[in-house]
């Protein structure tokens, strides 16, 4: 790399320097907070049971949510990328909300409808299921603020499908399912998996909304903030340490297994 | 065979009108029509994949107007060939067959036969993406052909192909259905194409069926200026290519016979554009191997150049500048010599 080099491609050279920043202004909160942990405190947090139910609750309750989201948002993100209608440009505009609403209010708007005084909290009473501080709570909250995630990349995985492919499948014998489940898809596997993986992180950092609908039982992003408040800096770090530490182990494996079988 | 009735089509910018068709079993029917007439939605139509205003679709005597496209036994090639990228190219041709839940032995024969006639039976394990677009166009058919459909519709099939590709596939659509005898329906923009390839031509136009006929009564009797457009500009004729005792190639009509440069042989038709047309008043001495006299029966004016029509006979149209024209000073009635080099003829 001679002078000229730098001269040629000076814009390169800037594009470079500036995503160094942010780059480093991403890793380096997190990289200092993990290095400055002590690995005998980690370890005692590790075996904290309370640590660990929290952590496990938070992967678990985010892990239903998606579920949840995934049986009801693929269908709707096929409609979407498939369907014209009236007023879609508004139901796509609305079905974002969720992510520019602040969460704190998203948490109070949850509560009007399924606090206990509430309809869809009364009807759902009578079937045994609470949400005011119990899981079912945590996991409507994470439902409500990550579904978008997953039904814009569904939806942007599917408009990519060729309708054509749907289309020569049917006139070779497939029904509307048949065509949807062995073609589509496979086809937007990718996306879809990529918006499960956006929906389920997204799940298990919110804070917001889960602190007003159900405080208790407590996730891990609670634990910290209660942690920090009643303890101090110290007491907060190793439990944040492990959180991001799991969640990193969690997402690697998780991209690798998605993606593994695309690549060949 | 396949009947079309009164069949109209939205297509938001403007509707196909009143579609009335009607293919034969066994024929190869051509649908002829400028780009954005709305061929492949009248194929989807047909299919069962494009929701029609009203009129009516019957098979084998049978209304299949409301038929699910699954339950048809109409299958279609699309001019991208739309094969499944996530599928090889055996799964793409089985896909119908697994889905009729077929016995995985008459899978594998009715494989192994369409692989062949199609000579792709080395690629049954690439993916489609490795395919060059003439091997995409082929799996195309075997899989629409697997199935053994009633009709097998045809969008632009070779438009999409290199002139290389798609003089070769054009061949082997044609042996195919002399081997198959399957109903077709093949739409195309292409003037040269339904020509060689159709039994008989449905011209669409403007949202409607111009005509309707053999190649011959289209290119010969155009019903309207419409249709004319497609054949009026060119010289077409129908014919046979034969060796000469002088060594050469010759393409011999009723009237007359042209020198050609073809590998082809047998019964076909030759092309040649209005402006490779040499127009003089006098007999030419050139290196072009065609020149005939004739008599001037009609001029064309359109402004900036000409067509004139020179009656041999056949009839040959040619086109000159405005300049030229009025420098040779030509008139209807007048006795002219036309004059074509042997490669400007078109064999197909």
């Amino acid at each position: 790399m001679d002078k000229k080099w730098f001269t040629t491609n000076r814009m390169t050279l800037i594009f470079i320097l500036l995503g160094i920043i942010i780059f480093l202004f991403i890793m380096v909160p997190l990289l200092k907070m993990i290095l400055a942990s002590e690995p005998k405190i980690l370890l005692d947090t590790l075996l904290d049971s309370e640590v660990m139910s929290s952590i496990w609750l938070t992967l678990y309750a985010a892990l239903i949510a998606t579920t949840v989201g995934f049986l009801l948002g693929v269908p709707l993100a096929y409609l979407l990328a498939r369907t014209d209608f009236p007023g879609k440009t508004l139901v796509e505009g609305l079905i974002d909300v969720p992510i520019v609403v602040p969460h704190t209010a998203a948490g109070i708007a949850l509560l009007f409808v399924f606090g206990r005084n509430f309809f869809a909290g009364k009807a759902f009473s009578l079937l045994g299921i609470e949400f005011v501080d119990t899981t079912a709570g945590i996991v409507i909250a994470m439902l409500f603020v990550s579904i978008p995630f997953l039904i814009d990349s569904a939806k942007e995985g599917f408009k990519k499908v060729d309708v054509r492919l749907e289309k020569v499948s049917r006139t070779l014998g497939a029904s509307p399912w048949q065509a949807f489940f062995k073609i589509s898809i496979p086809l937007a596997w990718r996306s879809i998996m990529a918006g499960n993986i956006m929906m389920w992180a997204r799940g298990i950092s919110e804070f917001g909304a889960i602190i007003i609908l159900a405080y208790h039982p407590m996730i891990a992003p609670v634990l910290v903030y209660e942690r920090f408040e009643t303890y101090g800096l110290d007491y907060a770090r190793p439990v944040a340490v492990l959180l991001i530490i799991i969640s990193i182990i969690i997402f690697v494996t998780f991209r690798t297994l998605a993606y593994r079988g695309e690549k060949s | 065979m396949i009947s079309v009735k009164n069949l109209c089509v939205d297509l938001g910018d403007f509707v196909l009108n009143d579609i009335n068709l009607t293919v034969n079993k066994g024929e190869y029917f051509i649908i002829l029509g400028p780009t954005g007439a709305g061929k492949t939605v009248l194929l989807e139509s047909i299919a069962g994949l494009y929701p029609i205003k009203s009129g009516g679709i019957w098979l084998k005597g049978k209304e299949v107007t409301r038929t699910a496209p699954e339950k048809r036994g109409i299958s279609i090639v699309y001019q991208d060939h739309a094969l499944f990228p996530h599928l090889s190219v055996k799964d793409n041709i089985i896909f119908g067959l697994r889905l009729h839940k077929w016995a995985s032995q008459d899978i594998a024969t009715t494989l192994s036969e369409i692989a062949n006639l199609l000579g792709i039976s080395h690629l049954l394990p690439r993916k489609p993406n490795t395919l060059s677009g003439g091997e995409q166009q082929k799996v195309a058919l075997a899989r629409a052909l697997s199935i053994q459909p009633q009709v097998l519709l045809l969008d632009e099939p070779l438009s999409a192909l290199d002139p290389e590709s798609r003089e070769s596939v054009q061949q082997e659509l044609r042996q195919i259905h002399n081997e198959l005898k399957v109903t077709t329906i093949h739409v195309t923009h292409d003037f040269e194409e339904a020509i060689a390839l159709g039994e008989r031509i449905a011209v669409l136009g403007e949202g409607y069926v111009k005509q309707i006929g053999t190649p011959e009564e289209i290119f010969r009797q155009p019903n309207s200026e419409f249709v004319a457009r497609f054949s009026m500009t060119r010289n077409i004729f129908a014919g046979e290519v034969i060796d000469t005792d002088g060594g050469n190639t010759a393409f011999r009509t009723e009237d007359t016979e042209l020198v050609v440069a073809t590998d082809l042989r047998g019964r076909l038709h030759a092309s040649i554009r209005p402006e490779d047309i040499l127009i003089s008043p006098e007999s030419l001495h050139s290196s072009a191997r065609n020149s005939f006299a004739g008599i001037i029966t009609h001029i064309a004016d359109k402004g900036s150049t000409l067509y004139i029509a020179v009656n041999l006979p056949p009839d040959f149209i040619c086109l000159v500048t405005r300049r030229s024209f009025e420098e040779m000073g030509l008139g209807e009635g007048q006795k002219v010599y036309i004059t074509f080099k042997a490669s400007a003829v078109h064999i197909f």
